[in-house]
């Protein structure tokens, strides 16, 4: 039997035959008759030419299939067949990427969704095989720890788009080989910037990455000089986004560099006026000279982020941990738990995620809610996020 | 080295023209935009000027770029000039100089037909935005509001980019030319627009989703022959503007659907079976089918006058020049000169319709309305089956060619809309059948109320089935100011 693959489709319910798409597709994958305009599976592949060119979405169809719909098919339909099992988000186009995504999210404890009020995030634009040039334009220390060496990088995408949102990662390539002689295969940083860019309006992103000891990507991009020039993949993710909707409260549960996307999320709500919603944000780091923008961090009003900031090495001071911090501010959290406007969203180390998870059964049980129940509820609802690694 | 590709903002107005290198032509628009903006913000009443809409702007001409969705203030958004990539050694498609190189520049010869044609597309532009200032103010929802404005926002700047080629490529008149674009006004007495239909004031919402559908779809054919230009400009400049016209169809096309589903929905729901029940299924606050195949009727006709006379030695010139070609000239295998063709168009002999051969030179507006009577039976035919799903008995025509019309052989004669000769006055009594009267109209104002919280729709149009960049369905599309 054949793997499942991803088919591009396009909604002949919705598609009003204005026929741009055909005009754009640079492989002419697309062809029309009388009917309906359809993609051919055979040519298709995925560079996404068509997708911002339509105007009435009908074009930004998926289906996972064990046998691509011919053109025939496709041509006598009315409207599309349903996907046949409940599939995921498709949160990469390409399994590779896909896979490492949903190893991330499997804490969630179920398929991950978007916040409904979530932009609809753009995957894949850039491909293994025909990737972005970025170039370096900054690459600064952020903690003061030599075991810690924690980097903000920042890139530069000149005239070639990268339509980001808070929360989606980027693969980069490093350069060389493995020991085997094959090219390595991108390895995925969180975006540490909001969507209008680090700097607004300039085409520029940031990371924030850890140097590991034997890391070949890591130690690469902590290496990085201004003007170096990165291959990049890209955007990926398509759930772990921030709602869209200035009334939402955002729970933000961290440690290290799983702060990347929270301070995109933190960015974004500070350039968008009008936002109503509170965030909170519980950060473990080792100890202060450890925890990545510990000095920005301190600039951000209280009104807008109320920030728990807990170290496990203080010296002179007893180790807290994220999770402790949590059942210490209980009653606060479980406020939030019981407010349907509220988003959690976990990220950093896998080995956070036990003991996260045991605060939350507790907070949740003393307000006599099963937790399981509960946070699959808000996942279905889009509102429980994991990704670690 | 200029960037042709991603919008440059280093002059007040986003290009990708290299405006900052040519500062003849920059110094003139920004001379020309001051005005530009006083005529908008003369036009849109001012809590829609302030208010958060949630808009695309193109920031590149890539298809990747020109899809950007966020909140802007209307007078905020970036009207520029965008122009299609240059295709490398591009030939002129037709006419008398077929094969040779497109021109960069303008061909001294035909500088007064180019001027014209230019003046004319720019013209429509506008007077659009005019015609249909008044409509915020009844919109059935914030979705809809959002897609007025961004029809709104678009067309201002395909009138940019009309501008853009007068002042770059016609010195002093042409930038009196583009001052004169904005002196003439829709509907005025004094200055009025160039063409009848951009003169008629749209009235309500479903004379909007009509006018998109008929009239831009004109627009859409003009600008198709226009990006066939042996005058390289002028095509890559309507190329660009197609991408935005196909908003335009779908706002017709899904606005009408919407309002036929509505109507379909609520007659089911009563067990109204009757299409022609019209004073029970209006008092249900819907608008029966037959009064909109009498919209479709005027409106369609009115964009058949659009397209001139059947037999155009203008047309026939502005072909065989090279500056206006057919509609999808590059995939057509004929000599691409039409010197023996002939091409088959209605007339009127002897009190008769008749089907004649005539040059194919001459009849290159027939050609090109012949290929639009297709693209706009395609929606009907979906507007069809909408009905059909509901089990109703009803079927949307587009009306015989002959049917009410203005300009061309047919004019002024009293045709039925199946194209059958009555006598004048078996036609006047019978006119209130096939096109709306004014209590048709007075019944379609009345359900005109504007609906302004997110995710609510008015009574008489369904919600859509996909939301704008696949936003949610209670999405606040446009953020009023002092709502």
């Amino acid at each position: 039997m054949n793997a499942p693959v991803k088919q591009h489709l396009i909604d002949p319910e919705i598609c009003i035959r204005c026929y741009t798409c055909e005009m754009t597709c640079p492989v002419e994958a697309i062809v029309h008759d009388d009917q309906n305009v359809v993609v051919d599976a055979e040519k298709c592949n995925f560079c996404m030419d068509c997708i911002p060119v339509c105007p009435t979405g009908s074009i930004d169809e998926w289906r996972i299939v064990e046998t691509p719909w011919s053109l025939e098919a496709q041509f006598g339909w009315q409207e599309l067949p349903p996907q046949a099992d409940l599939a995921p988000s498709i949160e990469a186009l390409d399994d590779a990427m896909a896979a490492l995504l949903a190893e991330a999210h499997l804490g969630a404890g179920g398929k991950s969704r978007a916040p409904a009020s979530a932009t609809k995030p753009t995957v894949n634009l850039h491909t293994l095989g025909k990737p972005a040039t970025a170039r370096v334009t900054g690459n600064f220390r952020l903690t003061d720890d030599p075991a810690h060496d924690v980097r903000h990088i920042i890139l530069d995408f000149g005239n070639q788009p990268m339509p980001v949102l808070e929360g989606q990662s980027i693969g980069i390539i490093p350069p060389g080989a493995d020991a085997q002689g094959r090219p390595y295969l991108p390895r995925l940083y969180s975006i540490s910037s909001p969507r209008d860019g680090e700097r607004v309006n300039f085409n520029n992103l940031s990371l924030t990455v850890k140097r590991q000891e034997q890391g070949v990507c890591s130690n690469y991009v902590c290496d990085l000089k201004i003007g170096d020039e990165v291959q990049v993949t890209g955007p990926f993710g398509a759930t772990f986004l921030m709602p869209d909707d200035p009334a939402a409260r955002l729970l933000m549960i961290c440690t290290g560099t799983g702060s990347a996307p929270f301070r995109g999320f933190t960015m974004r709500r500070q350039r968008v006026a009008n936002a109503q919603g509170d965030m909170t944000m519980v950060f473990g780091a080792r100890t202060p000279a450890s925890l990545p923008y510990f000095g920005p961090l301190a600039k951000v009003p209280e009104r807008l982020l109320k920030k728990h900031l807990v170290f496990s090495r203080q010296p002179g001071a007893a180790k807290e941990y994220v999770q402790d911090r949590m059942m210490a501010e209980q009653e606060a959290i479980a406020d939030l738990l019981m407010d349907p406007r509220t988003h959690i969203y976990i990220c950093g180390l896998r080995g956070m995620e036990q003991g996260v998870d045991l605060a939350f059964r507790s907070i949740a049980e003393s307000r006599g809610l099963p937790w399981e129940i509960f946070r699959d509820a808000m996942r279905d609802e889009g509102r429980y996020h994991v990704e670690t690694y | 080295m200029t960037d042709l590709i991603n919008v440059s903002y280093d002059t007040q107005i986003p290009n990708n023209v290299g405006l900052s290198s040519d500062k003849r032509v920059l110094k003139a628009l920004e001379k020309w935009h001051p005005g530009y903006i006083n005529w908008w913000s003369d036009l849109i009443p001012q809590n829609f000027q302030q208010s958060l809409v949630y808009l695309r702007t193109a920031v590149s001409v890539d298809p990747k770029g020109w899809a950007k969705f966020d909140y802007v203030k209307m007078p905020e958004y970036r009207w520029g000039v965008l122009l299609a990539p240059q295709v490398e050694d591009r030939r002129i498609p037709c006419g008398e100089h077929v094969g040779q190189p497109a021109w960069q520049e303008v061909p001294g010869e035909y500088r007064n037909m180019l001027k014209r044609l230019i003046v004319i597309q720019g013209d429509t532009e506008p007077a659009s935005v005019e015609q249909q200032r008044f409509l915020g103010l009844t919109a059935p929802s914030l979705y809809d509001l959002r897609n007025l404005f961004q029809v709104n926002v678009e067309e201002g700047r395909h009138l940019w980019a009309m501008v853009y080629l007068l002042h770059k490529y016609f010195g002093a008149d042409g930038r009196e030319e583009a001052d004169d674009l904005l002196r003439r006004q829709s509907g005025s007495e004094e200055a009025p627009r160039m063409l009848g239909a951009f003169n008629e004031e749209t009235p309500d919402w479903l004379s909007f989703f009509m006018f998109t559908y008929f009239t831009d779809r004109d627009g859409k054919m003009q600008l198709e022959a226009l990006a066939q230009s042996g005058f390289d400009p002028l095509s890559r400049t309507c190329r660009f503007m197609l991408t935005e016209e196909a908003h335009h169809m779908f706002v017709g096309e899904t606005g009408v659907g919407r309002t036929i589903e509505r109507t379909c929905e609520v007659m089911k729901a009563h067990g109204i079976d009757d299409p022609f029940d019209t004073a029970r299924i209006r008092a249900l606050g819907v608008i029966d089918l037959p009064t909109i195949q009498k919209k479709l009727n005027l409106h369609y006709t009115l964009s058949l006058d659009l397209f001139g006379q059947e037999v155009s030695t203008n047309a026939a010139n502005a072909f065989n020049s090279g500056i206006k070609g057919r509609y999808m000239e590059h995939r057509l295998t004929d000599d691409h000169q039409l010197k023996a063709d002939t091409y088959t168009v209605w007339d009127f002999e002897g009190g008769k319709l008749v089907r004649k051969e005539v040059p194919a030179l001459t009849a290159i507006n027939m050609r090109l309305r012949d290929d639009y009577t297709r693209d706009a039976a395609g929606g009907v035919g979906r507007w069809n089956k909408i009905i059909e799903k509901s089990g109703i008995q009803f079927e949307m025509k587009l009306p015989h060619e002959s049917f009410h019309r203005q300009i061309g052989v047919f004019s002024g004669k009293p045709f039925a809309p199946d194209g059958t000769l009555l006598s004048g006055e078996e036609y006047d009594r019978r006119a209130p059948e096939w096109l709306p009267t004014r209590a048709d109209g007075d019944f379609i104002q009345s359900l005109m109320k504007p609906v302004t919280e997110p995710g609510q729709y008015a009574g008489w149009i369904a919600a859509p089935k996909v939301g704008i960049d696949n936003k949610p369905g209670d999405f606040e599309y446009v953020k009023l100011y002092m709502a």
